[in-house]
């Protein structure tokens, strides 16, 4: 019954990996749709912007980007806490793949339906928030609901740039006991659990915007 | 010093070129660890993909419910898991067979996806027709089913082989000497981590950059009809 021992840390821990978890879905949902309709709707300087940064992010791996963030950064004298550059990180990383999904869903609205609201005499920004978004968001849902459970998955590194997160407890509790398979079958089945509840909250999500209800119904009428 | 190179931290350019030999041994670990994972990845997610299809409810419960855990839990964690709990139970691996398994593991969850969907995409009326033709349960995978999975799964599984190179760096954490690890080390006796670290990003960038392109050109030269292995 040792490892009952452990829960008061390690549930600590999970709240810091929840807390990062949050704040890099909610940073990154912002970066990835900034990317995401940048590439589709900005001019040619803003979506060449918007490409290299999802390029960057996705085309090198999240340990190095915290890495870099975190030691090489400093040396040239910029310098954050450990956790802004955790969540920070994580944000831009997510948010980059997060906007091949906001670009992907946007280009995939029908041609028919830019015609109608040219017809009706919409606006660009307006065609964008009553026609493309909603009916894209629709479409991004599960993708944005696996891309959460890979920020609950990737947020493990940041115990790596010494934050006392869900891995970094169970890592001290294992130096201090030896007791690896108590404390990392623990941790397993912690971020198991918080895996299925973000899943959950993702389907809420989900069909609440199945519904419609995330964008005003003004301009139906 | 390292594996016989001398770093020269004059400029930044001397020292990157002095420290390049380095990280290029570094890549063929990176590469070797992401083809062994991929490797495990590919026989382990067949393996879970068929198993999961399995008449015995039991099976195939189980099997989805092992899934689920490898793909929701971090890889992180299951590397140390398998890091510091086999050798309690006596089985001591070299940390590059431990960091290719926690890879395989991890992916194998994707994977088994990947050949599940290829397999239910075949329409149904085929599996009929192959029992109406009396073809055995070998001969209807062999001659119908994976023929025509094959191409339908090749860019997907492309995209995971790219995904993992790019976690491999995750390896350093349980001393794999690969190229983030090695980078890191350079930083830790020079004091200097700005250009190893931007020179892993940048061979890191370069690399998926090819094999996007790669993948593009092999989505394209694919035949859509099948590929028949007889």
């Amino acid at each position: 019954m040792e490892w009952l021992s452990y829960l008061p840390a390690l549930s600590r821990g999970a709240l810091i990996t929840a807390g990062i978890t949050l704040s890099a879905i909610a940073i990154g949902a912002v970066a990835a749709f900034a990317a995401g309709i940048a590439r589709v709707e900005g001019g040619r300087a803003l979506s060449l912007v918007a490409l290299c940064y999802t390029e960057l992010f996705r085309g090198t791996s999240l340990l190095v980007q915290l890495f870099w963030f975190y030691y090489a950064l400093p040396l040239v004298g910029i310098s954050f806490e450990p956790v802004a550059t955790g969540i920070l990180v994580l944000s831009l990383h997510v948010g980059a793949y997060g906007s091949e999904i906001v670009r992907g869903a946007l280009q995939s609205v029908s041609v028919q339906q830019h015609e109608a609201a040219r017809a009706l005499n919409f606006g660009r920004a307006q065609t964008l928030i009553h026609i493309t978004l909603p009916q894209a968001l629709v479409e991004m849902m599960p993708a944005f609901g696996n891309l959460a459970i890979e920020t609950l998955k990737l947020s493990s590194l940041v115990s790596l740039i010494s934050i006392a997160d869900l891995t970094f407890r169970a890592q001290s509790i294992r130096n201090l006991t030896l007791d690896s398979a108590g404390v990392y079958s623990l941790t397993l089945v912690g971020y198991f659990a918080m895996s299925l509840v973000l899943m959950l909250i993702m389907r809420l999500i989900e069909r609440w915007v199945r519904r419609g209800a995330a964008f005003p119904r003004a301009a139906h009428s | 010093m390292m594996y016989g190179f001398e770093w020269d931290t004059t400029t930044p350019l001397t020292y990157a070129s002095s420290i390049l030999p380095i990280i290029l041994i570094g890549l063929t670990v990176t590469l070797q660890a992401a083809a062994a994972g991929f490797a495990i990845a590919l026989v382990l997610g067949l393996v879970f993909a068929l198993l999961r299809r399995s008449r015995y409810a039991a099976v195939s419960w189980t099997t989805a419910v092992i899934v689920e855990f490898l793909r929701d839990t971090p890889l992180l964690v299951q590397l140390f898991f398998l890091y510091y709990v086999l050798p309690d139970y006596g089985i001591t691996l070299p940390a590059f067979l431990t960091g290719a398994i926690a890879l395989g593991l991890q992916y194998s969850a994707y994977t088994s996806e990947v050949y599940r969907g290829g397999i239910e995409a075949v329409p149904r009326g085929q599996w009929e027709a192959a029992t109406a033709l009396n073809l055995s349960r070998l001969q209807t995978y062999r001659d119908i089913v994976v023929p025509q999975i094959v191409p339908r799964i090749l860019p997907a599984m492309g995209n995971y082989l790219v995904a993992m190179i790019k976690e491999t760096p995750v390896l350093s954490v349980v001393t794999v000497l690969e190229m983030m690890g090695l980078a890191n080390m350079i930083g830790e006796r020079t004091f200097e981590y700005l250009v190893p670290l931007t020179l892993v990003g940048l061979i890191f960038l370069l690399l998926t950059l090819i094999c996007s392109a790669g993948l593009h050109r092999l989505q394209k030269a694919l035949p859509k009809a099948g590929i028949p292995l007889r």
